[in-house]
């Protein structure tokens, strides 16, 4: 019996977060570190800003910062497509996310690592995925 | 020689015809592309899930009923193009003996399911689905996956996404409806073997 289901890969192969570049500073600087986030071909995930309330939005939120403040994300340009009627603001391929921080003023010198998550829901034009977060550090050194 | 010719031809043509278009009152041939033969169907797994109203809702309610089972969420893009679909045929075939039920595996719950299916203006009756219901269904991976539940219970066809398109769930339900009808026999909650087998592929 032929069926017409194949098993999907897994959430996090479908969405991959790369290693963040390491900063480094002085107290009271300011810092900026890239993520590189990858979506497989074929697929997408919605935009931090959504075309619809119902939609989940891609969102880093933070679970550590350690000796850094801040950590303001800069999300790029989305994309927009369309899936039967629906217009959809969403991100495909690769990009970066830009995380902003300073490093507190009473911080003490040496490294440290902040961390957080990246939580998604993916899609492709038939079908969709339960939402998924994947960790992710960001490695920092206090001068 | 010639009658011998002819009279294998007249019955050919018979059996042909009988195959085709049924010889008797005997439930027809199902011939709807995703719909499996009665052979290869299995029990669907009962549950028990709440409706917007708080009453608990079992797949043995819907006795002699052919059922759309449609796993669903609110962020889920393609499930939202398949709702239209899901209301025209309860529009339709709700008094031919067609129930479409869905199930939505929100985590939120009715706090985003209730205002979205106002928004949609959804006809049919939907629970708020859980874990151990979509593993009883073999897992439900993505969103959507419908099931289509014959009179007996038994899941006849599995769409994953948006596969087929609307004509074939169509297809599907009329060949349903077009069985002949007995009581269910509802599954006992364990994967169905066709959908386990399915998501092996």
């Amino acid at each position: 019996m032929c069926l017409p289901l194949l098993r999907p890969q897994s959430s996090s192969e479908r969405v991959t977060v790369g290693q963040a570049e390491k900063v480094a500073g002085k107290r009271s600087a300011a810092l900026q570190t890239k993520i590189p986030v990858s979506i497989l071909e074929g697929y997408h995930v919605n935009s931090n800003t959504p075309s619809d309330e119902y939609l989940i939005p891609l969102k880093v939120t933070w679970t550590s910062l350690g000796a850094l403040e801040g950590g303001q994300v800069s999300y790029p340009k989305p994309e927009k497509i369309t899936v039967g009627d629906q217009a959809l603001s969403v991100f495909t391929g690769k990009f970066d996310l830009v995380a902003n921080f300073k490093v507190s003023p009473k911080a003490p010198a040496g490294p440290g690592i902040a961390s957080g998550k990246l939580g998604f829901q993916a899609c492709n034009n038939k079908m969709c995925f339960p939402p998924k977060s994947i960790e992710f550090t960001v490695p920092y050194q206090v001068q | 020689m010639s009658f011998l010719r002819t009279g294998a031809a007249v019955a050919t043509a018979v059996l042909l015809g009988c195959f085709l278009e049924g010889c008797s009152t005997a439930p027809v041939s199902v011939k709807a592309a995703s719909v499996k033969s009665d052979n290869d169907r299995r029990p669907a797994p009962d549950f028990a899930l709440k409706d917007a109203d708080g009453k608990t809702v079992h797949l043995s309610d819907y006795k002699g009923k052919v059922v759309l089972l449609d796993f669903w969420a609110t962020w889920c893009g393609p499930c939202r193009i398949e709702i239209p679909w899901f209301e025209e045929l309860e529009r339709t075939r709700k008094d031919k003996g067609l129930a479409v039920l869905g199930v939505s595996m929100d985590d939120n719950g009715w706090e985003d399911v209730k205002p979205f299916l106002a928004q949609m203006k959804v006809n049919y009756r939907v629970v708020i689905g859980n874990d151990a219901t979509a593993s009883a269904y073999g897992g439900v991976d993505s969103l959507p996956t419908t099931f289509l539940i014959d009179k007996q219970g038994k899941i006849a066809a599995i769409h994953i996404g948006l596969d087929g398109g609307r004509k074939d769930f169509e297809d599907g339900v009329d060949a349903l409806l077009r069985e002949g009808s007995s009581p269910i026999n509802a599954g006992n909650g364990s994967v169905p073997p066709a959908v386990a087998a399915a998501k092996q592929q």
